[in-house]
């Protein structure tokens, strides 16, 4: 290898760009280099483009007279959400009640074939009762919400709307400090987390893009949609209330979820824009693109495909081994205890004063790699603990959830504690990658966790207070 | 055969997913959510029986503002020298989609002009000239309409014209004020003893003028990371703005 | 011959227009404005505000984009058309 002389080695940049600096007089070059360009490009669509009304070209617009009006912007806003949110929970319920039902009949014959061919009860329970169970539960209850949630989502996307949220939403984003394309990548949240953390690259300032960051997970994702409809459905819509009254209670109750997780974002991007990452918000430029009709088929097809399919695959991935390992847990006993109703009595009492119990804690923690799997850890926590319920339908959740003391503060709270608890381990993993931080990564953990305890906590207290529980 | 590559560069909302989507179908590989282009995705499509590795490059209004995506996009042209940088324009504000074209450009002239919601400016009253449009840019320049359709097989056929080489013409090349020409005439052989060929020295010239910081820190990461490479290697490529 | 009088985009009311004589910034931001068309001699519409009443969205270009009053206070331009003094 022949060494570089000076002129081409990476030093010699440096002497470049101060030469250049030199011939450049401060500043009105630059100017002049863009607008040389700009004249370029008029001159251009001057020569060769004709317009035969210039009015017509306005016309995409109008739908923004309503859209983004004074009075009716924020209703439609809310309105959108609910029916996204209503549309999702009545269309997925009897898909999910079909497939674990389906799956409940097909569990039926494994276990006869288990049998047929004397095997071992624990090849039997890791098998069919630890890694089927837990992955056919995530199927059940996560596939169809997605499935409706994801192109229906896409096609509010594609029409358009959700720039028109970002303006809407704006001035809110600035009075807590952050930027108002933070509404942009919020709305990736609710499909991932993980995934809006690399969308907020669209904020330029460093600042307001790790606002974006830390405060994203407070946006409930994919993984934890199924807990939250789940537990909404089951304790939230009230005993006797049936049919459409209750997918509208469990949709509202859901909105509020969402609505807290808003609120919540705006204090701590305030409470962190005061403190921690102080600065004067940098820019912003939102462009609003022509609503266009979507390709209704090709964004539910691609949606479905790209979104559904992918984070379902993930989910499974994390599923099966998550459900053996609880089966597993709770299946090895020290001291007549499983090791699982060991380590929940281990977090029982801590538990007890955010409201829940220490099966609810400990799925929280096992469930770190994905949050999809909180809710079978749970159940399968709660089933190898004695109370053996047959799941085969999802009314039948509620009787194991039941039977281990559950209350509307248990459910409330657990949603809550899911809604505001630390982001999933991707998620964390792409925050280390994006901030390069490893404080950063570790407080867009330990800030969530914070909330979420000290607000599980309060209700729980004040719950019990008033004597409502 | 080596496939080509075709990065494809794009303001926002310019349709350019849409239209990746239509070409590479459910061949391309991104492992991820992500609503509007982001993360660059990866696809593949064929023509003519040969194959084309597909880029998708974050949709930017500019290669000069040097927010995250506009580095990436940038990097990509410069460093990786696709076969063809494929420009999606929106025909209904073309005017201020041009820019992005006119930068690229600068850059690269292995370049084919696309002009998507071609169908939307017709039904708004906008009429393209289209031939005048290539004339001055000396790059094909071809009207589509990727949600319809239209324009497809026209389009591809110009990106294999340009990646094979058949297709080589002089692109545009924006003629800045006297001040402007006189500083680039006088950095140009600095920078090619210093980057080498087979980047475009005009380019950088203008970027450093620019005070364009974050381009030299890429070039600077570049250059560490690897030996200058072959000036032979720039006739290959056929970098077409340093001359 | 009068001079003409300069508003900032921000103080101009809904549905007037403009044409953009001075852009009183510097840096990546002056950058951004210009590719989005926020060139002098251009002319902007002013759309419509926020429901809460910022930022507000200017027509130019054939494209909408929407300014915070931080940036749009910065750009300057004389009334066309309409109310004119």
């Amino acid at each position: 290898m022949e060494s570089l002389p000076a002129t081409k080695g990476p030093d010699a940049l440096q002497s470049l760009l101060s030469a250049a600096q030199k011939l450049a007089d401060g500043g009105t070059i630059r100017d002049e280099i863009v607008s040389g360009i700009y004249g370029v490009s008029a001159e251009i669509c001057a020569e060769a483009v004709s317009y035969q009304d210039r009015k017509k070209l306005n016309s995409t617009y109008k739908l923004d007279n309503i859209a983004t009006s004074r009075i009716w912007g924020f209703p439609i806003m809310l309105a959108i959400l609910g029916v996204v949110f209503w549309i999702t929970i009545a269309g997925a319920n009897y898909p999910s009640s079909w497939l674990a039902s389906l799956f409940g009949f097909i569990e039926g014959y494994l276990t006869a074939g288990f049998t047929a061919l004397h095997a071992p009860d624990w090849l039997h329970g890791v098998l069919v009762l630890g890694l089927y169970r837990g992955t056919s539960w995530v199927i059940s209850v996560m596939l169809p919400p997605m499935m409706i949630f994801f192109p229906v989502f896409a096609l509010l996307e594609n029409f358009g709307y959700l720039p028109r949220v970002a303006f809407n939403m704006d001035r809110l984003f600035k009075k807590s400090g952050g930027h108002g394309k933070q509404a942009l990548t919020m709305s990736m949240g609710f499909g991932c987390n993980a995934a809006a953390i690399l969308s907020t690259r669209i904020i330029e300032s460093p600042r307001e893009r790790m606002l974006a960051i830390l405060t994203n997970n407070f946006v409930p994702c994919n993984g934890r949609w199924p807990t939250l409809i789940l537990l909404a459905s089951l304790f939230m819509a009230g005993g006797a209330a049936t049919g459409a009254f209750r997918t509208l209670t469990t949709a509202a109750v859901l909105m509020g979820m969402v609505l807290i997780g808003i609120i919540v974002t705006l204090s701590v991007s305030w409470v962190l824009s005061k403190t921690a990452l102080r600065g004067v918000p940098t820019h912003y430029t939102l462009e609003l693109p022509p609503y266009r009709r979507p390709q209704i088929w090709k964004t539910i097809l691609i949606s479905s495909k790209d979104k559904s399919l992918n984070v379902l695959t993930r989910a499974i991935i994390v599923a099966a081994p998550a459900g053996i390992i609880t089966w597993i847990l709770g299946n090895v006993f020290i001291g007549g205890e499983s090791v699982l109703n060991h380590m929940a009595a281990f977090f029982d009492p801590f538990a007890h004063l955010l409201g829940m119990d220490g099966f609810i804690i400990m799925a929280f923690i096992l469930g770190l790699p994905a949050n999809e799997i909180v809710l079978p850890i749970l159940l399968m926590g709660y089933m190898s603990s004695g109370a053996m319920v047959d799941i085969d339908s999802l009314g039948s959740i509620k009787e194991v959830f039941l039977s281990h003391g559950w209350t509307w503060l248990t459910a409330l709270n657990m949603m809550l504690f899911s809604l505001l608890h630390y982001p999933c381990g991707t998620t964390l993993v792409n925050i280390y990658k994006e901030t390069k931080s490893l404080k950063w990564s570790v407080l867009s953990a330990v800030i969530p966790l914070g909330i979420a305890i000290g607000v599980t906590f309060a209700v729980a207290q004040l719950a019990q207070l008033f004597g409502w529980v | 055969m080596t496939p080509y590559t075709v990065a494809f560069a794009g303001n926002p909302n310019t349709g350019k997913s849409t239209l990746f989507n239509l070409l590479t179908g459910m061949r391309q590989h991104t492992g991820n959510w992500a609503g509007k282009t982001v993360i660059t995705a990866e696809g593949e499509f064929t023509h003519n029986n040969r194959l084309y590795r597909a880029i998708d490059l974050p949709g930017t209004y500019s290669l000069y503002s040097n927010s995250a995506d506009e580095e990436a996009a940038r990097d990509y042209i410069i460093f990786e020298q696709p076969d063809v940088t494929l420009v999606v324009l929106d025909a209904t504000s073309l005017e201020r989609n041009l820019n992005l074209a006119l930068q690229v450009l600068e850059i690269t002239g292995r370049a084919v002009v696309c002009i998507n919601l071609i169908d939307e400016a017709h039904k708004l009253g906008i009429e393209i000239n289209l031939e005048a449009i290539s004339a001055r840019l000396g790059v094909p320049v071809v009207a589509i309409s990727a949600r319809n359709k239209i324009g497809i097989e026209a389009l591809l056929d110009q990106i294999e014209r340009v990646a094979s080489g058949t297709y080589t013409a002089e692109p545009l090349h924006i003629a800045y004020n006297e001040e402007i020409e006189r500083g680039i005439a006088q950095l140009l052989p600095m920078v090619e003893q210093t980057v080498g060929r087979s980047y475009p020295a005009r380019w950088i010239a203008l970027r450093l003028l620019d005070g364009d910081e974050s381009l030299m820190a890429s070039l600077q990461n570049r250059m560490n990371s690897q030996t200058i490479p072959d000036p032979k290697e720039a006739v290959r490529h056929g970098v077409t703005a340093c001359h | 011959m009068t001079k003409p009088i300069l508003i900032p985009l921000s103080e101009a009311e809904n549905g007037s227009r403009l044409r953009i004589r001075s852009i009183e910034v510097q840096g990546v931001l002056r950058r951004r404005l210009l590719d989005l068309g926020f060139v002098a001699g251009n002319v902007v519409e002013v759309l419509r505000r926020s429901p809460l009443g910022d930022p507000t969205a200017f027509r130019i270009s054939n494209t909408t984009i929407a300014l915070r009053r931080e940036e749009s206070s910065l750009i300057f331009g004389e009334r066309i058309g309409g109310a004119q003094i």
